[in-house]
């Protein structure tokens, strides 16, 4: 081989292994970052994966939403309308964020079944939910949301869920 | 009548476009002058109609005809008239129209500062591929998005813009981003018009570096002005969340930074030049694809219209024929693409090449983590979200290496060079940035790794840029070019961005409070103090509002205002930020929510970012340099030499032999 070739080849060889490297390293850190989106039915279910952070999608229950007096915390129901999993949450919830409406939080579950939340999202406009949210609905109640027929409340999700 | 001339200028810009993506580049492939000829008019025909149409859409919204559903859905009598005209790109229907419009001007800019530079069959070339393009676009939006369709009877008042687009920065943030996104479209026409003419040569780059440079600095300007926008109107502080659509701006920027960097090599020496022609291709491919990801509504964001499938369907469908059809081409011709001069191991094409490498790397890093869900949920796997943590693990890997070898870059010479003689003049730029460093990292108290990296790897690149800069000043009598002075900028603009990221990162104080009036938070010698929470009045909606003076010792050095605002139409809340910029940090007060427990107590979250600014401010910096190198006189005198001697040789290889 001539000096030239040598050196391309080990500079492609060096890139091959960067490359590699780095695919190897984002998907061991994708597998990681993995939030997995589940409704109150399926947790009740015992239907997750366990220790892994939840994307958990609902309607917060009407007359859930209860204060701590002294300090920021908050807890409220997420339901399907057949089950509904308690939520703790330590912060300011969002804007959009109202008794019956659409929600996600991120968390874990506790030992006790209660939800942990470190984040919490709200629907961002009147129309529109969330396909997590839509999907727990859908999974738990066919094709009504808490009695009412869900295309009321999807105005973009695809039917099929 | 104003939304039907509205309607019609765009059915006319279709007959344009179709004629202008038929009839040249049929006459350019025939070698048919005259048909050749028709392609300018038909650039500013198809302009002309374009921005009728969309001047018919904004005087839709001034005069408040809610017999068009667009209007009577995003905009009501009370909206001040500036947000009205934003309101023109509020819209899904709208966003598209400012999409054609900012691509017919690319088209008729190009037309008319390319018309006595390029040589004609490649000039028609590109304008024809574009003129394509806007037979997409425009059918997309005639067929399932038309912004004119009315409703009878119209009802007497609309409904509201969405709350979070009635500000300042919405009024630019989208022309600016599309000005890029766009933009890379003219790339993308280079591209093509090369591989169609059978040969990709140093011209052909050098003529489509200044239009990738601005298309790149606008795409850069809009990234940058939305974290703005996210930072104080969201309401949550950061500067950026990885959000979806967030990313679906970043990969084509991402691609477009590599891009700009391979057309250097392929300019100077002819190298890596199929590479360069993919590159183009994938920079236009991803933005089509952010356009598909935003639009169709299979994301979760605050971007993400409410839209019907039909409507991603023919994006995806485009797309597909768009990048298919360019690769397809590519296959075909670039084994026929010239090959450069070969280059050592340490040389300033290595240099640009790990740049390509990285910047590619990370694009597909970000493309992973974005389009994985999709597939996900699409293979019936389940519903899953990647979280930010990955992408911020990902970002700092791939990020080091570029930032280490940045300032290496320039000093390194084409084809064959020493790291010895590169590092030479760097040496007291790298002592000085290590020493000054730790020694500002430990002045203001940020001892921590993120923070010293930061400024490390900060002033390593700012110094690193300006040493070249008076190396050439020095050494050369003439002014440095633009292209230099550009790069110069840009490189430093990173290094001011590093700092912010680093100090942001790693020193943000962030408090969510229970505050009553006349309460009192200390943090980190500011005092925060609550007078009342008062109402007050908008033109379009009302609000509570929190008094808060801020003390630091005794001094009062400044008033804040958070609002919780309540709009009268669709009964949205918003929160209004209050705000207290400074070059070394800022003070930022939200409103959070009225504690319902009879006390009239807020929940009210306190922040005190440490060089928030700067973040903004390099990547205005970034913007700004690809701007000034865009203009080098390089680009648009010395073409014009080499496009008649061009077009003479090819006068002389039209004749028969």
């Amino acid at each position: 081989m001539t000096p030239t070739r040598k050196k391309r080849l080990a500079v492609i060889g060096l890139m091959v292994l960067g490359v590699s490297t780095a695919t190897a390293i984002a998907l061991v850190a994708l597998n990681d970052n993995i939030r997995f989106s589940i409704g109150p039915s399926e947790i009740v279910a015992g239907d997750f994966p366990e220790g892994r952070q939840l994307r958990l999608g609902g309607l917060v229950a009407a007359g859930s939403v209860s204060r701590d007096p002294t300090s920021l915390l908050v807890t409220f129901d997420v339901t399907d309308c057949i089950h509904d999993i308690t939520v703790n949450f330590n912060g300011i919830l969002p804007d959009l964020f109202r008794e019956g409406q659409g929600v996600i939080a991120h968390g874990t579950l506790d030992a006790n079944g209660m939800f942990q939340a470190h984040e919490v999202l709200a629907r961002h406009d009147e129309t529109y939910m969330p396909p997590e949210v839509a999907r727990a609905m859908a999974l738990a109640g066919g094709n009504e949301v808490c009695g009412e027929p869900i295309e009321d409340h999807i105005a973009s999700v695809e039917a099929g869920y | 009548m104003i939304a039907e001339f509205g309607q019609i200028s765009l059915i006319l810009a279709l007959v344009l476009a179709i004629l202008l993506g038929t009839l040249p580049l049929w006459g350019a492939y025939r070698q048919n002058d005259a048909l050749m000829n028709l392609a300018p008019s038909l650039v500013a025909g198809h302009f002309v109609f374009t921005l009728a149409a969309f001047l018919s859409l904004a005087t839709l919204f001034l005069r408040h005809d809610f017999t068009v559903i667009n209007v009577a859905t995003n905009s009501n009598l009370l909206l001040p008239w500036y947000y009205r005209i934003s309101a023109t790109w509020g819209s899904h229907e709208g966003s598209l129209l400012l999409w054609i419009l900012m691509l017919a001007g690319w088209m008729l800019a190009v037309a008319v500062m390319s018309r006595k530079v390029l040589p004609k069959v490649f000039l028609t070339r590109v304008l024809s591929v574009m003129g394509l393009i806007s037979i997409g676009f425009l059918l997309f939006t005639l067929l399932t998005s038309n912004p004119f369709d009315r409703i009878l009877p119209g009802p007497i008042d609309g409904q509201d813009l969405n709350p979070l687009l009635q500000d300042p920065g919405m009024i630019f943030h989208p022309p600016l981003l599309y000005m890029g996104y766009v933009g890379f479209a003219v790339a993308f026409g280079f591209a093509i018009a090369g591989l169609l003419g059978g040969r990709i040569e140093r011209d052909w780059v050098r003529w489509s570096r200044p239009w990738t440079l601005m298309a790149w600095a606008f795409l850069t300007g809009g990234i940058t002005l939305g974290s703005w926008w996210a930072y104080y109107e969201l309401g949550w502080g950061g500067w950026w969340f990885w959000d979806p659509v967030e990313n679906a701006s970043f990969i084509p920027w991402l691609l477009g930074t590599a891009l700009i960097h391979s057309q250097a090599v392929t300019e100077k020496r002819g190298a890596f030049p199929a590479w360069t022609v993919l590159l183009a291709i994938a920079a236009f491919s991803t933005s089509l694809l952010g356009t598909f990801l935003v639009r169709s509504g299979v994301l979760t964001s605050v971007h993400a219209f409410a839209t019907d499938p039909e409507r991603g369907v023919f994006i995806l469908a485009f797309m597909a024929v768009v990048t298919g059809a360019a690769l397809l081409l590519y296959a075909l011709r670039a084994p026929r693409i010239m090959t450069g001069k070969g280059f050592d191991f340490v040389s300033r094409e290595s240099a640009l090449l790990l740049n390509n490498v990285f910047f590619a790397v990370s694009a597909g890093m970000v493309l992973l983590g974005t389009l994985y869900p999709l597939i996900i949920d699409f293979m019936g796997w389940g519903q899953i979200s990647v979280g930010p943590p990955y992408f911020s693990a990902m970002f700092i890997l791939l990020m080091t290496p570029i930032v280490m070898l940045m300032p290496l870059g320039p000093f390194s010479r084409w084809g064959q060079d020493n790291l010895k003689r590169v590092m030479a003049p760097l040496l007291i730029s790298l002592v000085v940035a290590i020493v000054a460093g730790l020694a500002i990292a430990a002045l203001l108290g940020a001892f921590n790794l993120r923070a010293i990296t930061g400024w490390i790897g900060g002033i390593w690149l700012i110094m690193g840029s300006l040493s070249y800069f008076w190396r050439q000043k020095s050494q050369s009598r003439f002014k440095l070019p633009r292209g230099q002075l550009g790069m110069v900028m840009a490189h430093a603009g990173v290094g001011v961005f590093i700092i912010g990221v680093g100090m942001v990162e790693s020193m943000t104080y962030e408090r969510d409070v229970r505050f009553g009036a006349g309460d009192t938070l200390e943090v980190a010698g500011y005092r925060f103090h609550l007078h009342e929470v008062a109402s007050v009045k908008g033109p379009n909606w009302i609000a509570d509002e929190g008094r808060f003076t801020v003390y630091r010792g005794d001094r009062e050095i400044a008033r804040m205002q958070p609002q919780k605002r309540l709009y009268h139409r669709g009964q949205q809340v918003m929160t209004q930020v209050a705000l207290r910029p400074g070059v070394f940090h800022d003070l930022y007060i939200a409103m959070g929510e009225p504690l319902e427990d009879g006390t009239g107590d807020w929940s009210i979250r306190v922040h005190i970012k440490p060089f928030v600014r700067w973040i903004w401010g390099g990547a205005f910096l970034l913007g700004i340099g690809g701007l000034v190198a865009a203009s080098d006189r390089r680009y648009w005198r010395q073409q014009r030499a080499e496009a008649e001697r061009e077009a003479r040789a090819e006068d002389q290889g039209a004749q028969p032999a």
